[in-house]
């Protein structure tokens, strides 16, 4: 085979392992028809983005480079607060707070990161949990700023570029979350798939092998978890500017604790694992809290007990079969 | 010939037991150098201390007359110090596509560009399929690692440490647990090497040592026994003695 | 200050006698179980219900909670955890964290969500003074049972035939079962072990550390740090964990109450920091 011809090869491979799937553009399209569709329901749909925006703040680092976390609540909280007090003191500006948000969480996820890649994972669990622990404390202790346990009061957000303004149905909220849930997951599906997103597959495979490859591997996980950090960081910001409202509960164990769930619902390592879970989760938390809202959390405990024991296997089977009904694209790209 | 890679009383202890004890070594430009030894002489310990992966206790590593003692694996991987691995270090989850554009891409220096895309890295893609056609991975450059028969996993091992470009190759043990009919394949690969890669061969294995080592380190007990050319090395009675002797009825 | 220096140790001594069958669990099949205070838990409630509601002494009790944990723990062992063990920590972690929000809600669903209170018999209530230093009487009663848990456990642990097949199978699982050690069934045991003593913990900690159905989560992060912090392959490292803890935790909340549990926390970060291995582990080459 001559060169070229095999280069020609080389490159189409690589291409196709990038393209759109039919499935993405399906899911997508039904993400954007959602608000015609539900008119009534925007308030949990915006809840459902921005969960599915955390969750896949999570798969970047579980999915893509095998990090496991216990606290991943602490950059969510981060965002969440960072954006609510920008907003009480500052600037009322939601693009602001969002990218004030995310700033101070990558910041944060930088900085945690060295506690984070060194050891085994069960180290790592109890290190993210700590830190996550510490910031509730720390959030808890200074309530002169951000309210204590009452959480942070009095945010007032201005119109979105001065003109969309939040009203109480939630529309602009829904729309303003959506947005930015698909912006940041166009971002992630373009590094995923550059040579720092394969860098940190072959990370996730083989530790080994990547830094006899002259990857620095370190140096890669600290960028993925700073950035991991900026997405749920974005994820707080949100959830802090369309509920106007701050409380502690975005530090908590169970955040972190469901997230895990959203995920393993949904699968890692594909990007739509934590979309299609939060989805679910959201779907799942609804219909039962409509006949028992007491005992949500029984219920979480039974489905992680019964998804590790084997459910996972039939639900990823399922959606793989489901991806496996739309017809393969043509060579177009 | 001048020296690539040469280490200077290079010494490694745990604990209290010497792995590696006062190791002066140099492997030659273009060389074909085994190191052989038996089981516990420090041979993996010693390439541990080249590659990087362990830090000596005292004692001098240095590439081209630089001084390397000091630098991380990657940084080694940079300048041009390669290895595989007994145990196939693979990334089972990747093609063999994937896993040498991933080496190439590092070897380029694109590992932090975060919005590149592959397909549209002429030089990296040539490159790519510059490694696959000559280790003979076309036809199944496609297929996940995982699947593919052991020959052809151990084949992507020397194809991936070969995607770095090295100008020094360690070969730990390349034909381990190969089945005889991938066998021939494997060692033409390692024969196709191009000579101005430097090769040092870590082997248990008597044949492919005589048919492609040019010269013979000997380790035991972490110690240089004796260094020369294969014939001599193999009449040596403390050789003999200390590892042929054991070698044989293994 | 000595006094709060001796609370401490008894606080200690409890985490110790409720966090040492993790450590044993978690060195012995590598297996991570958050749901380790679920049992702590169950001894406790056993206790509550035997004193409260047939009139039980409580000293009676006290074998009770342990039998009943360990029954659970076998129990459990052997219907749930052991298809876990072959899965990854992730997977153990999230299963087990499943396990405690259904023993939570569980427990909440079936007795309630409030505080438990238990009468303790009258020589075991007050105090009395040594030296200036008080001294409660339960406090000293805890720290004399769990001071001989801890004794005869580490013989056990380094004399008996049962711990060195043990240690064996600590160190190397895969070359203990070629030698023949029956891991499994050792595990079982241990596991069963380990949960009583939890529950035999939780129903001396009512007294101490309080009991309602959140106590598998306000503890779990103790659990964790004692063994993280403590290494699993000795009986002392944990045992030391669990007084330094113990310790700090009572004169944190006595002295700097208003830095609440950050104290603790930022201790474990940067004690795993340094040592990763934990602080009393053994250096493994």
């Amino acid at each position: 085979m001559s060169g070229t011809v095999l280069e020609q090869h080389v490159r189409q491979s690589l291409r196709r392992a990038r393209r759109w799937h039919p499935a993405e553009l399906a899911f997508w399209l039904l993400a954007a028809a959602s608000f015609a569709l539900f008119p009534t329901r925007f308030l949990i749909l915006n809840e459902i983005a921005i969960l599915a925006l955390f969750a896949l703040s999570l798969d970047l680092i579980l999915g893509y480079a095998g990090i496991v976390s216990l606290g991943h609540a602490a950059f969510l909280g981060m965002g969440a607060y960072s954006a609510g007090l920008l907003a009480k003191y500052v600037t009322a500006d939601p693009l602001a707070g969002l990218a004030f948000g995310m700033a101070t969480s990558a910041l944060l996820g930088l900085l945690t990161s060295p506690l984070v890649l060194r050891g085994t994972d069960l180290t790592r669990l109890m290190i993210t949990l700590g830190v996550a622990l510490i910031l509730y404390e720390v959030a808890n202790s200074l309530a002169w700023l951000t309210g204590g346990a009452d959480g942070l009061q009095g945010i007032t957000m201005a119109p979105i570029f001065g003109t969309f303004d939040f009203d109480i149905f939630g529309r602009t909220a829904y729309l303003y979350s959506l947005l930015v849930l698909f912006i940041l997951f166009l971002i992630a599906r373009r590094i995923v798939n550059s040579p720092f997103g394969l860098s940190l597959r072959g990370i996730r495979d083989n530790q080994l092998r990547a830094a006899a490859s002259g990857v620095p591997v370190p140096w890669r996980l600290a960028a993925i978890y700073a950035l991991s950090a900026a997405y749920a960081g974005a994820a707080g910001a949100l959830l802090a500017q369309t509920t106007q409202f701050v409380s502690l509960d975005v530090f908590d164990f169970h955040r972190s604790a469901d997230l895990m769930l959203v995920l393993i619902i949904g699968g890692a390592g594909y990007l739509y694992g934590g979309l299609i879970g939060a989805i679910a989760f959201k779907f799942l938390q609804d219909a039962i809290a409509t006949f028992t809202p007491q005992y949500w959390m029984f219920w979480i405990g039974l489905f992680l007990v019964l998804f590790v024991l084997g459910g996972r296997e039939l639900i990823h089977g399922a959606i793989k079969a489901l991806v496996a009904r739309f017809p393969e694209r043509g060579a177009s790209s | 010939m001048s020296a690539v890679l040469q280490t200077f009383n290079l010494v490694k202890t745990f604990g209290g037991i010497t792995a590696t004890d006062d190791v002066t070594f140099s492997l030659e430009k273009g060389a074909r150098h085994a190191l052989i030894g038996p089981n516990g002489a420090g041979k993996t310990t010693f390439v541990n201390l080249l590659t990087g992966v362990l830090r000596p206790t005292s004692g001098r590593v240095s590439l081209v007359g630089q001084d390397i003692t000091g630098l991380s694996r990657e940084a080694r991987v940079k300048r041009g110090v390669a290895r595989t691995f007994q145990i196939n270090q693979l990334f089972r989850t990747m093609t063999p596509l994937e896993m040498i554009s991933l080496v190439t891409a590092e070897r380029l220096g694109r590992g932090m560009r975060l919005f590149q895309r592959l397909d549209a890295d002429g030089e990296a893609i040539a490159e790519t399929a510059d490694i696959l056609a000559r280790f003979k991975l076309e036809d199944i450059m496609d297929q996940r690692i995982a699947t593919l028969p052991y020959g052809k996993q151990r084949q992507i091992e020397i194809a991936a440490a070969f995607a770095a470009r090295p100008s020094v190759l360690l070969l730990d043990e390349p034909a381990a647990g190969v089945p005889e009919a991938e066998r021939r394949e494997l060692l033409e690969t390692v024969a196709a090497l191009p000579d101005d890669v430097s090769v040092l061969l870590i082997e248990h294995d008597m044949d492919i040592i005589f048919r492609f080592a040019t010269r013979i380190t000997v380790l035991v007990n972490g110690r240089v026994l004796t260094e020369g050319e294969p014939a001599v090395v193999a009449r040596d009675a403390a050789v003999k003695q200390a590892y042929l002797g054991e070698a044989a009825h293994v | 200050m000595l006094t709060i220096l001796f609370d401490g140790i008894a606080y200690g001594m409890v985490l110790f006698v409720l966090a040492c069958g993790l450590s044993v669990t978690m060195g012995l099949m590598n297996f991570v179980n958050l749901a380790h205070g679920a049992f702590a838990m169950l001894g406790g409630y056993v206790t509550v219900l035997l004193m409260q509601r047939l009139g039980l002494p409580f000293l009676a009790s006290l074998p009770a909670a342990f039998l009943a944990a360990a029954l659970a723990g076998i129990v459990l062992e052997r219907l749930v955890y052991r298809p876990m063990y072959a899965k990854s920590h992730l997977d153990q972690v999230m299963f087990s964290i499943g396990l405690v929000f259904m023993a939570v809600a569980g427990t909440d669903w079936l007795l309630g969500s409030s505080q438990q209170i238990i009468q303790l018999p009258r020589w075991l209530q007050g105090r009395f003074y040594v030296l200036g230093v008080g001294i409660g009487y339960y406090r000293l009663f805890v720290i004399g049972i769990c001071g001989l848990l801890a004794v005869a456990l580490q013989w056990g642990f380094a004399k008996t035939r049962f711990g060195s097949r043990l240690r064996a199978a600590v160190d190397d699982a895969r070359v203990a079962r070629g030698l023949g050690i029956p891991v499994n069934r050792l595990f079982a045991l241990t596991f069963a072990l380990g949960s009583g003593l939890a529950g035999l913990g939780g129903a001396l900690g009512i007294e101490l550390m309080g009991l309602d159905p959140t106590f598998p989560l306000k503890f779990m992060i103790y659990f964790l740090i004692v063994v993280t912090v403590g290494g699993t392959s000795t009986i002392t490292g944990p045992f030391l964990a669990a007084m330094l803890l113990g310790v700090a935790d009572v004169m944190g909340k006595y002295l700097v109450p208003q830095a609440g549990a950050f104290i603790i926390y930022a201790l474990m970060v940067i004690l795993l920091l340094l040592r990763p291995e934990g602080l009393f582990a053994r250096a493994r080459t």
